[in-house]
């Protein structure tokens, strides 16, 4: 490199701060609009689908839709210090609720401007296990035998691990209340291994690194390691689980920086649609619409699932549970 | 990379046995944790044949990945090469007071975690930072976007070219410029003409080891990223990304570029080292 070009390029990045600011806009040629799908963990495989599918009916100005994957919890965090999501689509609504209350990105009551608390599908929490299921995992119950090593994501940053954890508390719950519930998640958290920030990064130390012997898995998540990692893994259903309702929305304060709120309207809309959830259901996510859950009911076993207000609603749940000094901070300690 | 090998003329000993078991052990820890990865690397990349990994790499989210992470060391590293002169001219040309404060700063980003170096930025640019409304309001954008990626890459290899100049420089000390300056050459003809060729080669090698920490940054850049895919993820952070979605061809087929980097780095050096040996020596022995 020249003498010349360098003092080109240091006088190019003196002026970087400016330059930055057509980065979003200006990305592919002028009056390209951008969408970007801040999402959750293991949405990766369907949100590509999700966005050739919808860009294929797009008639509006030329369109590019980028996705950003991580923990639920991380992303929010990211979307709060400025990550310019137009639309978010988190594993849970307590990670939206952050950005209405801590940023004031969008309206409190954002979860009830779409249909069906704003999911447009709702997914559950069961057991991946090693093939032939040599430990003999059946139910919760097993969970916490001594010797067993339990591979679940935190459920600080990850918000597949706050639903396992939900789930694994309601069946504490069942038994003994609310100490039964306390005392369930106790001895499973000392059963579990390594902490994860995401339900990717579990999975992955599950299934390619090989530690412990059950992995607390979106069902999603769980079908498409079998895909990736065919024989290797058995399914195993609990006898109950919780009702996990991964919800969407539009961050207003972006997409009207962005003047991309109509795009990103037509793009939630679109994921209601039956187009849009036949690809949810082909991606092993349980769809909302009827006929479509219908078609594809052979491949989601129906199971007794508790749900979110069963645990007080997300606010009281996240005080309780996930908050500094609520009950996880209080039962986990490190190994 | 500091005691390859020595400017002294070496002295011809039998090695004992204790010796040779020492070097064989050395030989094979080196085989294990270096040759055993770089071979894997390249194994799997070309697991699916070589149309595959070609294929890989020219995934549009790759082919973004390659150019961010060169845009990004392409404005770090002239201004790290730059700064890191101008900080070693002062420590071993002038005597001032502050001087051992600044050359603690200067080795500061070695000391601290790149998590921290790239979360400094987010506290500082973030929304919710010092300056974040003020950047909302001008629509300027830091996190999240290249100049936070090059922030985070300045932070974490500030140190290179300074350390690589300040030992060599002390001990050239400053008689040369002195000279130059009474024969009544200018400041900056003295720099050009005096200084400048003096270090060229240690600026390179300081240079080069800056280079390669750019492009392979992970921790700090991660922080600032905010992954999204075909627009703020470097190849480092494309390579996670690839594995994570169980792509192992694509994401060894990345990661064989950075080993490539890495191994075009290490000839250059050296290279650098064999040719030029005399005008590193002091660099080296720090």
């Amino acid at each position: 490199m020249s003498l010349t070009r360098r003092f080109v390029l240091a006088a190019g990045a003196a002026a970087l701060p400016l330059a930055a600011c057509s980065d979003n806009k200006g990305a592919g040629g002028a009056g390209k609009l951008t969408l970007l799908n801040v999402s959750y963990d293991p949405t990766r495989e369907l949100y590509e689908d999700i966005n050739k599918a919808f860009l294929a009916g797009w008639k509006g100005a030329p369109l590019d839709i980028k996705q950003s994957h991580g923990g639920s919890g991380k992303q929010a965090r990211a979307v709060i210090d400025g990550l310019q999501a137009d639309v978010v689509t988190l594993a849970l609504a307590a990670d939206i609720d952050e950005l209405a209350t801590r940023a004031r990105l969008l309206p409190a009551n954002w979860q009830s401007r779409l249909p069906d608390n704003s999911t447009p599908y709702t997914s559950t929490i069961i057991f991946l296990v090693r093939k032939g299921n040599p430990k003999g995992i059946r139910d919760w119950a097993d969970l916490i035998k001594p010797g067993i090593g339990v591979v679940t994501p935190n459920p600080k940053t990850s918000g597949g691990a706050r639903w396992a954890y939900l789930a694994a508390y309601g069946h504490g719950l069942k038994q003994g209340g609310e100490a039964g519930g306390r005392d369930y998640i106790a001895k499973l958290f000392k059963n579990v291994p390594v902490l994860d920030t995401g339900a990717r990064g579990a999975t992955t130390t599950f299934a390619k690194n090989g530690i412990g012997d059950v992995l607390l898995s979106w069902e999603n998540e769980a079908y498409l390691t079998l895909d990736e990692f065919g024989p290797n893994f058995d399914i195993v259903y609990p006898s109950s689980s919780v009702l996990a309702e991964p919800p969407v929305a539009l961050v207003d304060a972006n997409v009207d920086r962005h003047k991309t709120r109509a795009a990103a309207e037509a793009y939630l809309n679109f994921l209601y649609t039956p187009q849009a959830q036949e690809i949810i259901a082909r991606h092993h996510f349980r769809p909302r619409d009827a006929a479509v859950a219908a078609k594809y009911a052979a491949d989601f076993r129906a199971l007794p699932l508790s749900t979110i207000a069963d645990f007080g609603g997300w606010a009281a749940a996240q005080k309780a549970h996930f908050a500094d000094g609520g009950l996880f901070d209080q039962i986990y300690k490190p190994a | 990379m500091t005691a390859a090998t020595s400017s002294e003329p070496m002295v011809r000993v039998r090695l004992p046995g204790v010796a040779l078991v020492m070097v064989a052990v050395s030989v094979l820890v080196m085989a294990g944790l270096i040759l055993l990865p770089l071979y894997v690397v390249f194994h799997e990349a070309l697991l699916k044949g070589l149309p595959q990994y070609l294929e890989a790499l020219k995934e549009p989210d790759a082919i973004s990945a390659i150019r961010l992470t060169l845009l990004v060391a392409a404005i770090a590293v002239p201004l790290n090469a730059v700064f890191g002169v101008a900080a070693a001219w002062a420590i071993s040309k002038f005597e001032f007071r502050g001087k051992s404060v600044l050359l603690t700063l200067i080795d500061l980003p070695f000391s601290i975690s790149p998590v921290v170096s790239g979360l400094v930025w987010v506290l500082l640019f973030g929304a919710q930072g010092l300056f974040g409304q003020w950047l909302l309001d001008h629509d300027l954008k830091v996190i999240f976007a290249v100049p936070g990626l090059v922030l985070a890459t300045i932070l974490v290899t500030f140190p290179f070219v300074a350390r690589e100049l300040i030992p060599l420089m002390q001990q050239q000390g400053a008689d040369e410029e002195a000279a130059a300056l009474t024969l009544g050459a200018s400041g900056f003809t003295t720099f050009r003409r005096v200084t400048l060729p003096n270090i060229r080669w240690a600026l390179l090698y300081g240079v080069l080891l800056c280079n390669a920490r750019a492009m392979g940054e992970f921790g700090a850049v991660s922080v600032v990223s905010g992954h999204i895919r075909g627009l703020t993820n470097t190849l480092p952070l494309h390579v996670e990304v690839l594995y994570n979605d169980y792509d192992s061809v694509g994401a060894f087929a990345a990661a064989s570029l950075l080993a490539g980097l890495g191994i075009v780095t290490l000839v250059l050096k050296t290279v650098l080292e064999w040719r030029h040996s005399g005008e590193l020596s002091a660099g080296r022995k720090h």
